[in-house]
């Protein structure tokens, strides 16, 4: 009988699926207000312009909502489990064979961009809102540093969907982000290091 | 530090390294806020020749930025140019007229006020002066308002902003008749100034007195929009 060993708990699979929504919704509507061909398609760029806004606004207090109202402690020891890398990490960086933690070293970087993504993308898009309004707020770098942000989170996102959804050896991740669970024999070989409890 | 490989690894025990990460990244795109407009045209500028040949970026650049509903079209059978305001005799354009006027070409860099910047524009059309020679003005016209068919979106320049060698009333853009996107069939081209003073989707130019408040200046933009020296940048 296949064994499942629990990988993410309810709290931290409920806030990477509140980023997803958010990151989506913003992908979609921040590219209809960046691509003309789209631009043109759709029109109404005041109103496309609203749901932006808003679905920034929105993905920001609903992860807030999300971490403050799941399981603080386990986030908090998920972060520092994020934060720390070993020698393991290192020589798994440089490409070779090194037994890994719960998270890879790789994902550990992964999630370190992506929540300073977070933390730019905030402060960039609110400073396009407000420099709109009032030219104190206007920076001539602005608008290149929320573009630059998307490119580089795209090629995230892009690289974190190949390996959660299409590569073979990988995939079954995909398992631990909906269910919480893994299998066993997966965890051992992918995530030597890390003892589930 | 519990580094080897044998040790039972302890949640947390490595190297803080997660967040150094996370504070370069946080910090080098802040501080981008000073120097990324910099670097980058530095870098637009080195790229531009593979950028003719490779595009690389969305639409050589261009956003396409509206303030209503949707983009007006353009029926060449319909369309006009109404000249009219303090005039002895208000008189209009259609699109055949418009074309046979004295046809002028330039190649001008095209700033956005939130940043981005497109160069080598390579705009066809007339000069102000070729349209308004149509009307004959009264003596108290010191100023254009540039009326766009996207409602409530117009302008001012002054007559002597309007006479600047390099504005134009471009019907091509790149060789190619201005596309919907861009202003079909007629904008405004003041390279000297932000774009929300180019004026997309003519329709009418009135020659009035004084300068008003534009669109955007009524929401707060500066009512000479030169690049580099308003609102709130400084070259």
């Amino acid at each position: 009988m296949t064994r499942y060993v629990r990988r993410f708990s309810r709290t931290e699979r409920a806030l990477h699926w509140a980023n997803a929504l958010g990151f989506f919704t913003l992908l979609g509507s921040g590219l209809v207000l960046y691509l003309p061909s789209l631009a043109v398609l759709v029109g109404r760029r005041p109103v496309v312009k609203d749901v932006h806004f808003w679905s920034g606004i929105g993905w920001i207090a609903l992860l807030t909502l999300v971490a403050l109202g799941g399981d603080r402690r386990g986030l908090l020891r998920t972060a520092r489990e994020l934060d720390s890398f070993d020698r393991d990490d290192a020589r798994w960086l440089l490409g070779r064979h090194a037994p890994q933690g719960r998270f890879n070293a790789g994902q550990k970087l992964n999630a370190a961009l992506t929540a300073a993504f977070t933390v730019l993308f905030l402060v960039s898009g609110l400073l396009l809102w407000l420099g709109e309004r009032d030219t104190r707020f206007r920076f001539a770098s602005t608008v290149l540093l929320h573009d630059g942000l998307m490119d580089a989170a795209l090629v995230l996102l892009v690289g974190h969907l190949y390996l959660a959804v299409i590569h073979p050896a990988t995939r079954h991740a995909l398992r631990g982000i909906t269910a919480g669970t893994v299998r066993e024999d997966w965890a051992r070989r992918h995530h030597a290091n890390w003892k589930p409890e | 530090m519990s580094g080897s490989t044998e040790a039972r690894p302890v949640i947390g025990g490595g190297a803080k390294i997660g967040r150094g990460v996370f504070l370069a990244t946080t910090l080098g795109g802040l501080s981008s806020l000073w120097w990324g407009a910099s670097v980058w045209s530095r870098i637009s500028r080195a790229i531009s020749p593979v950028e003719s040949l490779v595009p690389l970026l969305p639409s050589g650049g261009w956003r396409i930025y509206t303030v209503s509903g949707s983009l007006p079209g353009f029926d060449p059978s319909t369309w006009r140019l109404e000249l009219a305001g303090a005039v002895e005799q208000p008189a209009a354009l259609d699109y055949r007229q418009l074309l046979a006027l004295p046809k002028a070409t330039q190649v001008s860099t095209f700033h956005c006020v939130t940043g981005w910047t497109v160069r080598n524009v390579a705009w066809g059309g007339v000069r102000i002066r070729d349209v308004l020679a149509q009307v004959r003005p009264h003596a108290n016209v010191r100023a254009l308002r540039f009326v766009s068919a996207e409602h409530p979106y117009d302008d001012y320049l002054t007559l002597e902003q309007a006479s600047l060698p390099d504005v134009l009333l471009a019907y091509e853009l790149d060789g190619r008749p201005l596309s919907r996107a861009h202003g079909a069939p007629l904008r405004l081209v003041i390279p000297d100034m932000y774009g929300y003073k180019n004026v997309k989707w003519l329709t009418r130019i009135e020659l009035v007195p004084q300068e008003r408040l534009g669109y955007w200046e009524q929401l707060g933009y500066d009512q000479d929009a030169w690049v580099g020296r308003s609102n709130g940048y400084r070259s």
